[in-house]
């Protein structure tokens, strides 16, 4: 089927435009910009009016948990798929931290094959760095590539031996493949289940200080200078960090970042009432931090939004808040979160759009996040006026974790196609 | 100043923290001690008020001093009283707090009172439970009858709590009793001074309005009230101190830097007391202790609760 997406804002940020246009795609494929009556007599095509809707690259989040091998209950890839079709995006890159963790060829494969099997979004795996994210035994990263990774990740857990973390640099850094570091430094954090600082003092929770985070990323930043490799920076949480990223972007150092929503939403006065929903790792900072990762997102250093959807079940989360698990579940929230930074002046929408769409793709190398003719359809379309409620029991995704439950949020994918075929439409 | 008292009944399910009491509520909570003290001390220490109504004590912590003051606070006013603690509950055979609680609602009873390692486990239970939850003490997060104890104790031997200098001296960053007197003894009015070794003094706690200190001796200078917090000896292995040995020699309470305080000082420990670490034995068993004389406010204090919880009024 041939698609004509009628009088969309196309806002691509790779080519650079940002215009009304028509959208012709033809055998899933983006066909180009048509001009109005033409290609309209084709009884194959199926037009679809988005007149006052924006239209852009399908959206990428590269840091989702899918939790399927071995934590189905949480969430399995049919239903991370759908609700990241629902989020808005055609593309989503999955951490290893499965069990058994995705360290290995078959794993991996089998990944992509389930997520062949439901069919509906692009799912890139991202394999462990080191066997069982145990941090001793590099994985096989030839094998890996070859099967289907884009990234390595010891995701959860940092890789405290600076040595392998060199080895892993170099060695990715000769497949073209970028290391995606979760920075904390384990001793500084051991025990900690919050931030610390006045929040953590008050209520008694035992704090992480922002410094388990910084050292790491200082540590990281140096291998990467002195590999010349490429470090990715995950889930960026504080105002040290963006500062460190800062500095070394203007240096030359390959380093990119990510930070999640509920970092530059949330801070750690969340968490007063000890509610497990808004307990994730990193924890959720103070406002300095929070302001410092908006001035971060402003100003380029951090380079993409990511969800770093985790989803658990209820069980996970109604336990006392040092034995809840961490996370939130992000897919379906994510666009929308990321929108008020549009609505309050901290980005345009193009520069928006860059970070959820060229930038994750530059980063995993992946050939996706662009409108290019013959690009693959990958296609978001977006109401920005759009109201709505957070309402969990409406979620796709099994994991209902969520601290914005009950907010009202402006904006939402009202349109997601991918490879050419709806995935989800709401319009 | 303190604030006349204009609220006669506690219009609260719940006691979780210090923190949401307001001033006329302390207030409240501490006249009503006040008239249990009396109970105590007849023959036959018992009154009928909470006839008919159940309590459940839920221990997932070892606790003496705490759980029985509750127990015999209940059963002096009446009330049937049931002990669980953990060890013997169904926790160990892997049911959740959560699931626990429920099935206890089930029940009927009419409290439950709470002592859980873990900050905030007294609050998930009043979200979701219709009955009235009593904070016993939750991880280093509070432990406000600790504190109501402490603070009517203060009262009765200084006549009130605005304007005297509280120092509270040891291991502030786990200690609940710490937090629960910190906000109930700034909101009654009085300039709180804490020392302990840079270890023990969580990060930004000067935004509880606490004036922090790292010698005890600048803490101790002229004040009125000093408390020692009780030392968990477990630390020594988590490195926040080197060893007990320098622990007492640079923060325990003794005669020569008890002496910089006011000749009236009060002396003060929660319990239980590790004697010659926290506090030198003769300072624990001197004129100024008001040790024990905690432990039987403590007995008052709960009984208040119990009361204004379960719909009573010192009207």
């Amino acid at each position: 089927m041939n698609l004509l997406l009628k009088g969309g804002r196309v806002i691509d940020p790779s080519t650079g435009v940002d215009q009304v246009q028509n959208l012709l795609i033809k055998n899933g494929k983006i066909a180009g910009r048509v001009e109005e009556g033409q290609a309209l007599n084709d009884p194959e095509l199926d037009v679809i009016d988005i007149s006052g809707k924006i239209l852009v690259p399908g959206l990428i989040d590269m840091h989702t948990h899918l939790r399927e091998p071995g934590d189905e209950y949480k969430e399995t890839i049919a239903s991370g798929s759908e609700a990241a079709a629902a989020g808005g995006f055609t593309s989503i890159a999955c951490m290893p931290n499965t069990h058994p963790v995705n360290d290995n060829r078959s794993t991996t494969e089998f990944i992509l094959k389930r997520a062949a099997e439901c069919g509906l979004v692009n799912v890139y795996p991202i394999a462990a760095i080191s066997l069982k994210s145990e941090g001793a035994i590099l994985s096989e990263f030839w094998d890996l590539k070859e099967a289907g990774a884009v990234g390595f990740s010891d995701d959860g857990k940092p890789v405290m031996n600076s040595a392998l973390m060199r080895r892993a640099l170099e060695y990715a850094s000769s497949l073209d493949m970028p290391i995606i570091s979760h920075c904390e430094d384990v001793n500084l954090s051991a025990g900690g289940v919050m931030h610390e600082g006045a929040v953590s003092a008050e209520i008694g929770l035992v704090g992480i200080p922002a410094a388990a985070e910084e050292i790491m990323v200082a540590r990281d930043i140096l291998l990467a200078e002195y590999t010349g490799a490429h470090i990715h920076i995950a889930h960026v949480s504080t105002k040290g960090s963006v500062r460190l990223i800062h500095e070394a972007k203007a240096r030359g150092i390959r380093v990119t970042a990510e930070t999640a929503p509920h970092y530059f939403m949330l801070t750690d006065e969340a968490l007063r009432n000890f509610d497990t929903f808004a307990k994730v790792y990193p924890p959720l900072r103070g406002a300095k931090d929070r302001e410092a990762i908006r001035e971060g997102m402003n100003d380029g250093t951090i380079d993409t939004i990511a969800s770093d959807h985790a989803p658990h079940a209820r069980t996970d989360k109604e336990l006392e808040f040092d034995y809840a698990a961490n996370g939130i579940t992000g897919l379906e929230t994510s666009l929308s979160l990321s929108l008020s930074l549009v609505q309050e002046g901290i980005l345009t929408l193009p520069e928006l759009i860059k970070k959820m769409t060229i930038n994750p793709a530059r980063i995993l190398h992946i050939p996706k996040g662009t409108l290019a003719a013959d690009a693959d359809a990958d296609i978001t379309v977006i109401d920005t006026e759009k109201e709505w409620l957070v309402d969990p029991r409406m979620f796709r995704s099994r994991g209902k974790n969520t601290p914005f439950q009950g907010q009202q949020l402006r904006g939402k994918a009202v349109l997601t196609i991918v490879g050419g075929e709806i995935r989800f439409r709401d319009l | 100043m303190e604030t006349p008292l204009n609220v006669r009944k506690l219009d609260r399910k719940d006691i979780l923290g210090i923190k949401e009491l307001s001033v006329e509520e302390i207030n409240l909570i501490l006249e009503t001690a006040d008239s249990f003290v009396e109970v105590s001390t007849r023959e036959i220490k018992k009154v009928p008020t909470l006839r008919g109504k159940t309590i459940i004590n839920l221990f997932y912590e070892a606790s003496t001093r705490t759980r029985t003051s509750f127990e015999i606070a209940g059963k002096r006013l009446s009330a049937d009283t049931v002990n669980i603690s953990a060890s013997t509950s169904s926790v160990v055979k892997g049911e959740t707090l959560i699931d626990t609680a429920r099935n206890l609602e089930s029940m009927n009873p009419d409290i439950i009172v709470i002592r859980h390692s873990a900050a905030g486990a007294p609050q998930m239970l009043a979200r979701i439970l219709r009955q009235s939850i009593i904070n016993a003490g939750d991880g280093a997060h509070e432990h406000p009858t600790q504190a109501l104890l402490d603070m009517m104790t203060i009262k009765s031997r200084k006549g009130g709590i605005a304007g005297l200098k509280v120092a509270i001296i040891g291991d502030i960053a786990h200690s609940r009793v710490a937090r629960s007197n910190i906000h109930g003894l700034t909101k009654m009015g009085a300039r709180v001074f804490i020392a302990g070794p840079p270890t023990m003094i969580p990060y930004d706690i000067e935004k509880m309005g606490v004036t922090v200190h790292t010698r005890i001796e600048e803490a101790i200078r002229d004040a009125d009230v000093v408390m020692a917090l009780r030392i968990q000896t477990e630390r020594e292995k988590q490195c926040i101190f080197p060893s007990l040995r320098e622990y007492a020699q640079h923060f325990s309470l003794n005669k020569r830097n008890i002496s910089l305080a006011r000749k009236d000082v009060m002396i003060m420990h929660p319990g239980p007391v590790n004697r010659g670490v926290e506090i030198s034995p003769d300072l624990a068993d001197c004129a100024n202790s008001v040790i024990l004389d905690q432990v039987t406010n403590g007995v008052a204090v709960r009984m208040a609760l119990l009361y204004l919880l379960a719909g009573g009024s010192n009207t």
